[in-house]
């Protein structure tokens, strides 16, 4: 107890000093003031919005219409559509890439050779513009020009697919690029995790005769479950609420096939200026995401208290 | 060590080729296809190395497109939302691991949650207000946009570098008599400067890459930024004109690698400073 007392003293910084003084404030004010003007604020007016029927280019005042627009969403079947992908899309995505990622991060952690060049490559998805991506793998689907294609075709698997224009493709040719775009984030996390488990413990695990599997899921996984955890969580909510990558390579379509939410809000927004009601779908999902986050803390608790 | 097993390493360098394959063919896909000639990218049999390598899908994605004004808008949009974004960052993060108040409190919990929000919640409204402003159409109203959008991480990452910094200089000039603002400026500050560095140029990458909100905010060519005027080319009816599109968009990575070379380790030490703790 009194050791508790002792360290949240000193996590406070210099002793004597309440957190009332007034240098303090003079720190935080700069940040403070942007991050409540642009960022807190707009967010209150955004859920606000929701409640209204603002549009863009409207001469009569916007007015209060209550929960209309979620009674409207509740039957705009093309919004639930597109929140089912947007599901698919995020579980399609964040699911495989976590395996792969953690199979990646697995191998770096091995003394292998050439370990230098696949953490470089494996970086670039990282650091490359996300239009920049959806460019690069419109060419690799490309049905004439593209390499996918030719090297299907080279091997007989058939040919001329349009992956991203066909309507049964399309979907799983987005996820596809979505798993490539966000593997490298993953994978740093992972490895940051495996870096930090103790490697005695694999070596006593490995003398007591216990096979690679048993020393994976005895000693490896309890270490880098919290970061696994929480990188899945957040890889789930950024993948749910991607536009550009997607935008990109199909624009949503065909026919609405890969129209994740973020795009439909988009286009009811900024093509049909319908504010209000592209502000109530931004607090559906707001919600979803929250029902996430709280699966994801109560998770994070219950495994606190195991350990 | 652990002794491992022939077949088990050969088993690991075939996985990770497998893994090198996956991660590479596109970016040389984009490579080859943007030094392929017009005659090469319309046969149905492309190749991977151009048969006749040209520099014409270069020269001719400079005239189809504004690409130097655009790497010049976005060059000032992302340069400046960098510098204000650690400016104003920098003392916050330093308030945020030495303190345990409420603000500090209250700002971790906004870094968090705010990784969680779809853009499109913020982005009406921003756009409604802007407007008011006049400064739709304008860099300025990016920056200001981009500045707040980047503070979330560059504060994660800074807060990471303070905590990494030992309590007892501090200690030291309080005994001398120094102000909480005065220790923060002449000893903890310096002691920042490799991180603020690499927070400022991750700020600095992940405004130069930024698409929707300059999408959203950015209406002429003439001031609209990079990744707005690469997808451009794509146009509306989505038929592109390949080699220039590749050209293009290859130029446009090359800032973004250079950068993520020089600073690829602070950022992942820094990302999991943050993880770890959190």
């Amino acid at each position: 107890m009194t050791l508790a007392t002792a360290t949240k003293r000193s996590a406070r910084g210099v002793p004597g000093r309440g957190p009332t003084d007034h240098g303090a404030w003079f720190l935080v004010l700069p940040a403070l003031i942007p991050i409540l003007v642009l960022s807190v604020g707009p967010l209150l007016y955004g859920i606000a919005l929701a409640f209204t029927d603002s549009q863009s280019g409207r001469t009569e005042p916007t007015q209060w219409v209550g929960a209309l627009n979620f009674q409207d969403l509740l039957h705009d079947t093309l919004f639930w559509d597109s929140f089912r992908i947007g599901l698919l899309w995020a579980f399609g995505v964040t699911v495989p890439q976590f395996f792969l990622a953690l199979g990646l991060a697995l191998l770096l952690n091995q003394p292998l050779r050439m370990r230098w060049l696949a953490r470089a490559l494996a970086i670039i998805p990282w650091a490359m513009p996300e239009v920049v991506v959806g460019i690069m793998w419109r060419l690799v689907y490309h049905p004439d020009a593209g390499v996918l294609n030719e090297t299907l075709s080279n091997l007989g698997l058939g040919e001329g697919k349009d992956w991203l224009t066909g309507t049964a493709t399309a979907l799983f040719a987005v996820i596809v690029v979505g798993i490539w775009a966000g593997m490298p984030q993953t994978t740093v996390a992972l490895l940051a995790g495996l870096q930090n488990t103790p490697r005695e413990l694999h070596e006593a695990a490995a003398m007591d005769g216990a096979g690679a599997w048993r020393r994976f899921t005895t000693v490896t996984w309890p270490a880098i479950k919290p970061i696994a955890l929480a990188i899945t969580a957040l890889n789930f909510i950024w993948n749910f609420n991607s536009f550009a990558l997607v935008y990109v390579l199909t624009q949503g379509g065909p026919g609405g096939r890969t129209r994740l939410p973020m795009l439909f809000a988009y286009e009811e927004a900024f093509r049909y200026g319908q504010f209000g009601y592209a502000a109530a779908m931004g607090c559906v999902m707001v919600a979803v995401i929250s029902v996430i986050l709280a699966f994801y803390l109560v998770g994070r608790l219950k495994g606190a208290d195991e350990s | 060590m652990m002794r491992t097993k022939k077949s088990t390493r050969a088993a690991q360098y075939l996985a990770l080729a497998a893994y090198l394959v996956f991660l590479a063919f596109p970016f040389l896909w984009l490579i080859s296809t943007a030094f392929k000639p017009a005659r090469e990218l319309g046969s149905l049999h492309p190749t991977w190395i151009p048969k006749d390598p040209t520099l014409d899908n270069f020269r001719q994605a400079f005239d189809e497109q504004p690409l130097l004004r655009a790497a010049g808008n976005s060059l000032i949009a992302a340069l400046s939302a960098a510098l204000i974004a650690v400016v104003i960052a920098t003392p916050m993060a330093y308030v945020m691991a030495r303190h345990r108040n409420r603000v500090s409190k209250a700002a971790t919990g906004w870094v968090v949650i705010s990784q969680a929000f779809p853009f499109v919640l913020i982005i009406i409204p921003l756009f409604l207000i802007l407007k008011n402003l006049h400064l739709i159409n304008s860099l300025l109203g990016l920056i200001m946009v981009y500045v707040v959008w980047s503070l979330p991480f560059a504060l994660w990452m800074l807060v990471g570098y303070v905590r990494a910094v030992p309590t007892e200089l501090e200690e030291a000039a309080a005994v001398d008599g120094a102000g909480r603002v005065r220790t923060f400026v002449s000893v903890v500050a310096p002691l920042l400067a490799p991180g603020i560095v690499a927070t400022a140029m991750f700020a600095f990458i992940t405004a130069w890459n930024e698409f929707f909100f300059a999408l959203v905010l950015l209406k002429t060519p003439e001031k609209q930024t990079l990744p707005v005027i690469l997808n451009r080319f794509i146009g509306s009816e989505g038929v592109a004109d390949l080699g220039p599109l590749a050209a293009a968009a290859f130029l446009a990575t090359i800032p973004s690698l250079v950068i993520f070379a020089i600073i690829q380790k602070r950022i992942t030490g820094g990302m999991l400073a943050g993880a770890v703790k959190a």
